[in-house]
């Protein structure tokens, strides 16, 4: 972090620890998104490319009401949202990303009333692509209730930029 | 008569909707004229993504066409519940603005045990959808 051969150059480019700029913002990142809000998952820790959230279960999320199993589509949304997430922490300057396209696969049920813990990787990073995996969770990873891959397009410098 | 016009399954597609707590949080609903139907997602702020672009969460866009996805299905078959997903990809081909968004499905093969579905979603024009999903679904067995 400090000294280093960089230490040269009169005028380094200036890096930034991003995943250390949003684990001090992770409520933040989450009060900008309406539907993050609306389907309440929180992201609880942020590392270089890698990302942990927690998806509660929640009654209004529910999408199979005799057994009480919330919806694919809030598991979609929690993956989609980590591993964006997972890309920007996996950068040097501070950029959003846009969804290319992403797939998910249903291993098993969640279960009824309990937490979802969502995990998400960048493993590689192009200029303009980053890839990513993500899976979801009740205990380990051994036992998967679904996984995600998706591309992200990263966005030009600034877009959106001006909002906290 | 004509089955093509009277579809039983029709007003089955709205009570379901409504027993679905997370359509409901959506705030998703159904037009169906015989097997064709058209899925509405009233737009409402909750559901953007991006404040700063005021574009559409893609998980919410996703999970609109998994459900479309998934009563088409159920509208064209004989099963007695919704099925269940087994996978999905989704593309995101343009941004969703803040504004209402339509999708419909097609099922491409209705096999004994799974179905292959692609849906798409579309705002202003449906030659540019915004966003096309491909499914299977466990059509048998539990």
């Amino acid at each position: 972090m400090e000294s280093g051969p960089d230490c040269m150059s009169d005028k380094p480019k200036e890096q930034y620890d991003i995943a250390a700029i949003m684990n001090e913002n992770i409520n933040v990142m989450r009060d900008v998104v309406p539907w993050a809000n609306e389907t309440s998952f929180r992201v609880t820790k942020v590392e270089k490319g890698h990302v942990f959230g927690v998806q509660p279960w929640a009654e209004h999320l529910v999408g199979d009401p005799e057994t009480g199993i919330i919806h694919g589509g809030v598991i979609t949304t929690f993956l989609d949202n980590l591993c964006g997430m997972a890309c920007t922490a996996a950068m040097t300057e501070m950029r959003f990303v846009a969804t290319i396209d992403l797939r998910i696969d249903y291993m098993r049920p969640a279960d009824k009333r309990r937490d979802i813990i969502g995990e998400a990787e960048c493993y590689h990073l192009t200029r303009s692509v980053c890839f990513t995996r993500a899976w979801a969770y009740h205990e380990t990873r051994d036992k998967l209730i679904a996984t995600a891959a998706g591309t992200f397009a990263i966005n030009k410098a600034r877009l959106g930029g001006s909002t906290t | 008569m004509n089955p093509q016009l009277t579809n039983p399954r029709a007003d089955e597609i709205d009570a379901i909707l409504k027993r679905i707590p997370f359509a409901q949080t959506l705030g998703m609903r159904c037009e169906v004229l015989g097997d064709e139907m058209t899925a509405i997602l009233p737009f409402q702020e909750k559901l953007i993504g991006n404040i700063a672009i005021r574009a559409l969460h893609g998980g919410a866009i996703a999970s609109f066409l998994e459900l479309t996805a998934m009563l088409q299905v159920f509208l064209v078959s004989d099963m007695p519940r919704p099925p269940k997903p087994i996978n999905l990809t989704i593309d995101y081909l343009r941004q969703g603005h803040a504004k209402d968004l339509y999708a419909r499905a097609y099922v491409l093969k209705m096999g004994r045990r799974m179905a292959s579905v692609r849906a798409e979603a579309w705002q202003e024009n449906r030659a540019e959808p915004v966003t096309a999903l491909m499914a299977h679904f466990l059509v048998a067995g539990e």
